[in-house]
């Protein structure tokens, strides 16, 4: 049993009484007061996280558009310099190695977000299809990263910084300072709420944390664990590696068919997906709310008219919602919005129906 | 909030027994829930149903995770504690109160004399 990675944050945390978990690998917090505490803070105020056990890789070269675009599903050479997309790292199977946030610093340079459990092998993936003679550098060592969520989340970073966070339109990023330290500024995030996260180097990580904290308290600022990150995102329809999808999942199945661009050409996984997007998939991602007493989990079974049909993804009650609800897979043909369905609650069928997701979402 | 009563019983699986009469009251402890975190729904077993130490009583879950609650004696469920239906909440609350789970007719007096006094809980769990 090898030791358990620490973020430079992981004093912090224990100083503030968190409950530390074993989250693949790494010592991360699941909680500080509560989880629904938390993540009511981020629905009406702002919630701060570390989340630097995610990894980051830098594709950098003339052709670093090239590889990041046969590697991935979603077209780069959409992105202008400054932009951020969401996209789905592939294999030749159409099937997900990760998905990852794709950034454009410069016409020859991509800064990429994974995640914290995939980053040694998406690292390994892009070198293995570098044919492009692109340098790929995992930079995960290097920098830390912190979340600030939810409405107040700009009046809080701003006091910290002289980049004017206002021109930061949604999905793009500007290299800037807080606290007069060189940062990363994304507008992006894993919550459903506005909000910002910054890459910084780990030195600075705890000061940075602490002075958030400080400059928050005014606002409702909480710190929050991956308990709430979980119900946050799960709430605002958002896909977890491991859960929904994987290396036996395609984004057609996943309901991320916005993220697969066919028409930009050739890359890994393309045959695969453009048979299945003219054939149709077999199974779909659908979101269900619980109707019966029970709460639907990650790996129970779904039934439809009293046979086995599918499995839940990830489950759990709502905050915001105050229901239970959850993610799971269906055979498409059953799989339409508004279907009864049975979720086996410990060797009961407990009665479901398909809902749209997002479950939530924010007000503009 | 986290006064654990001497007269109570406990169990390694973090439940209390209260014993009046042939009925013992059972609930989980304040380390139980302090450990769950919010808890979000309770599930327990019809008021008749025949228990066993040891075994499944039922499940609590929090917004994380489920966890089973084990009976901490034999005998007859004769009553449950309705009001955690609709406030699982108070689990967190009150847990060595008014949010107990269940009352159970005791098959064996002597059972109860076989768990925990406080002194040995409070030595498992600072442990």
């Amino acid at each position: 049993m090898s030791e358990l990675l620490k973020t430079p944050l992981n004093a912090a945390h224990r100083a503030l009484g968190a409950r530390m978990v074993d989250f693949g690998g790494w010592d991360m917090p699941v909680q500080y007061t509560g989880i629904i505490d938390e993540h009511n803070a981020v629905r009406t105020a702002a919630g701060l996280f570390d989340v630097s056990h995610m990894g980051e890789l830098e594709v950098l070269g003339p052709q670093a558009l090239d590889l990041v675009n046969y590697v991935t599903t979603n077209d780069a050479s959409k992105l202008e310099t400054g932009q951020v997309h969401y996209s789905g790292l592939m294999y030749e199977t159409g099937c997900f190695v990760d998905d990852i946030l794709v950034h454009k610093v410069a016409d020859d340079r991509y800064f990429l977000c994974v995640n914290a459990s995939n980053q040694d092998k998406d690292f390994a993936h892009f070198v293995e299809h570098n044919r492009f003679d692109c340098t790929v550098t995992n930079l995960g060592p290097k920098l830390a990263q912190i979340a600030v969520q939810g409405p107040k989340a700009i009046g809080i970073l701003q006091k910290l910084t002289k980049t004017d966070l206002s021109s930061i339109k949604y999905y793009w990023f500007a290299d800037g300072e807080v606290s007069g330290e060189p940062a990363r500024i994304a507008h992006t995030g894993y919550t459903g709420e506005d909000g910002f996260e910054i890459y910084i180097a780990p030195d600075q990580a705890e000061a940075r944390w602490n002075e958030l904290l400080e400059a928050g308290e005014e606002f409702g600022l909480k710190p929050c664990g991956l308990g709430a990150r979980n119900t946050l995102r799960l709430e605002a329809g958002m896909a977890l590696y491991g859960h929904e999808i994987d290396a036996s999942i395609t984004p057609l199945e996943a309901n991320l068919g916005w993220i697969v661009k066919l028409a930009k050409g050739e890359f890994l996984g393309s045959a695969v997906l453009q048979k299945q997007k003219a054939e149709g998939v077999r199974r779909k991602l659908i979101g269900f709310e619980m109707r019966g007493r029970g709460i639907g989990r990650d790996g129970y079974e779904i039934r439809v008219d009293g046979e086995a049909a599918g499995w839940v993804t990830s489950g759990g009650p709502s905050p915001t919602l105050n229901r239970n609800i959850g993610f799971g897979y269906l055979p498409a043909e059953k799989a339409q919005v508004g279907a009864a369905i049975e979720v086996v609650v410990r060797n009961q069928g407990v009665e479901a129906a398909v809902i749209p997701t997002p479950f939530y979402k924010r007000a503009k | 909030m986290s006064d654990y009563p001497e007269n109570y019983r406990y169990t390694k699986e973090h439940e209390w027994v209260a014993v009046d009469g042939d009925t013992a009251t059972v609930g989980i402890t304040f380390h139980a829930q302090k450990e769950l975190g919010d808890i979000v729904y309770v599930d327990l077993p019809r008021a008749g149903t025949r228990v066993e130490a040891g075994k499944s009583l039922g499940s609590v879950e929090s917004v994380k995770a489920v966890s089973e609650i084990y009976s901490p004696v034999t005998g007859e469920v004769v009553e449950i504690n309705a009001d955690l239906a609709d406030g699982p909440e108070k689990l967190n609350e009150d847990p060595h109160g008014t949010a107990w789970l269940v009352k159970i007719r005791l098959a064996d007096m002597g059972e109860v004399e076989t768990l925990l006094t406080l002194e040995d809980y409070q030595a498992y769990i600072e442990g």
